[in-house]
């Protein structure tokens, strides 16, 4: 049986994937599959990241756009990491 | 056995519709009669109250869509039998007729001049004839696709748009080819996508009035009434705790409940029945799960799919809703919430077309007679959708 995966990614464009496993450490190396085409990678978390919540795959500077299922969801309002968790501190709607 | 040689076991009504369930409902046409409606179903057994807040000095497009939703609840293929209590006989046989229209048995009763006294026995002698009826009602075998399925999710993370929702979409593909009618909804909730929301209409007509629905609630409710950015309200504060921080990011895993392949054939107003035949419908509704269910069982629906994360708990008195989570930990500490664990999907032990077949499988079971979590746990949240203030 495949290894579970610790991060999935929706599409192979996007610049961050969900975290699929509860207790997740800081430190901790990723194993993530982009589930469009069961394709592998490695990543490593620099937070504790909860169940659900985003990890970025890329350094990431303010006014860039993250994109998710190959799509905008949003831009950075504070400098991202590669690893970092991203969420309501670094990420903003471009809506409303 | 092939997909579109299976069978369930509904109620198949006097015009032809199949109901799952087979409730005499109580029906209040305004918040003042709900009291006489909680007096006749709890004198009768075997009917259910269905109250709620408004009907009165309801006008224009507002009044419309009261109506609309008190008929159309009626009018369900889960109810073989209503009776309407109203305070004026009028308005009360206004609705009267309207379910008359499906052929099932339906009477009224107006309390002004009456009394609630008079008005609860007089119900109670009519409401008890039609337990008698319904309940000499036998389940026939009919078609899995003859079950209007529904569907709204709630309570969303990032697993509803990397399990539970693509489940249901999933569903939606191999069904809706083969007759099924389908319904999705939740105006709001599609910015950020309603550029692929609107191209999956089936043609550029449909497509052009998908936009102009979208574009309308964001002009003359969400722009006309917010006072902030909404980030206090979409996403919730149980989206956020679930990982989801933007509104496109929560309309985008949203999208994935209408599958891959189908297109919509027709934007529906709030709890207007389908008129185009088979296929995937879009209605303009709240992305609140109780008002959008209230509104998709008032179109005709008689089985809801209800996708979640973070866990919401809706039911509805009449249709019910099965609840689908691919989020582990859900699963585990709200079990009693889940009647479809789709977990495996973020463990890569189970595939989306896999788990749509479960989600059939579901359906069919549910439509056969299993309660449901929300039915079990006696969640039946009926909730009018109200346009603007009264007169």
């Amino acid at each position: 049986m495949a290894i579970t995966p610790h991060l999935l990614i929706h599409d192979r464009r996007d610049n961050v994937g969900v975290v699929v496993v509860e207790g997740l450490r800081a430190g901790t190396e990723l194993f993530c599959v982009v589930t469009e085409d069961n394709s592998e990678l490695r990543a490593v978390t620099n937070h504790d990241v909860p169940i659900g919540h985003k990890v970025a795959l890329r350094d990431l500077a303010v006014g860039d756009t993250i994109v998710k299922y190959g799509q905008d969801i949003g831009r950075v309002v504070a400098p991202i990491r590669k690893g970092d968790h991203v969420h309501t501190h670094n990420l903003k709607t471009k809506r409303w | 056995m092939r997909l579109q040689d299976r069978t369930i076991w509904g109620y198949r009504r006097e015009n032809g519709r199949v109901g799952v369930r087979n409730y005499v409902a109580i029906l209040p046409l305004d918040d003042i009669s709900n009291a006489a409606c909680e007096a006749v179903a709890a004198h009768i057994q075997g009917t259910i109250a269905l109250p709620h807040a408004y009907g009165r000095l309801q006008f224009g497009e507002d009044l419309d869509l009261h109506f609309r939703t008190m008929i159309g609840t009626g009018a369900n293929p889960n109810v073989a039998a209503c009776v309407v209590i109203g305070i004026e006989p009028l308005w009360t046989q206004k609705v009267v007729d309207g379910i008359a229209r499906t052929g099932k048995p339906v009477a009224g009763f107006s309390i002004e001049g009456n009394g609630d006294i008079a008005t609860v026995a007089a119900a109670s002698r009519k409401a008890k004839e039609f337990v008698h009826f319904a309940s000499e009602k036998v389940r026939q075998e009919c078609p899995l696709t003859d079950v209007w399925v529904a569907a709204k999710c709630g309570e969303s993370d990032t697993t509803t748009g990397l399990a539970s929702c693509p489940t249901v979409g999933n569903m939606y593909d191999k069904l809706v080819p083969l007759g099924l009618y389908g319904c999705f909804g939740e105006t709001s909730e599609l910015t950020g996508a309603e550029h692929l929301a609107a191209a999956r209409a089936v043609s550029p007509e449909i497509s052009e009035k998908f936009m102009k629905t979208w574009s309308a609630y964001q002009k003359d409710v969400i722009e006309a009434h917010k006072t902030s950015d909404l980030s206090d309200s979409q996403p919730t504060k149980g989206n956020i705790a679930g990982g989801l921080t933007t509104i496109e990011e929560k309309a985008l895993g949203n999208l994935e409940k209408i599958g891959k392949k189908i297109k919509f054939i027709d934007v529906l107003q709030p709890a207007e029945a389908p008129a185009q035949g088979s296929g995937l419908y879009f209605m303009d509704t709240s992305s609140a799960a109780a008002e959008c269910c209230t509104l998709q069982a008032a179109a005709g629906y008689v089985i809801h799919c209800f996708p979640t994360g973070q866990g919401n708990v809706i039911g509805n008195p009449i249709m019910p809703v099965i609840k689908i989570s691919g989020n582990p930990r859900t699963v585990r500490v709200m079990s009693e919430h889940i009647d479809v664990d789709v977990s495996g999907v973020v463990r890569r032990e189970l595939t989306i077309d896999e788990a749509g077949d479960l989600m059939i499988d579901m359906i069919a079971r549910t439509a056969n007679g299993r309660f449901t979590a929300a039915e079990a746990l006696g969640h039946r949240e009926f909730v009018m959708t109200k346009l603007y203030r009264s007169a």
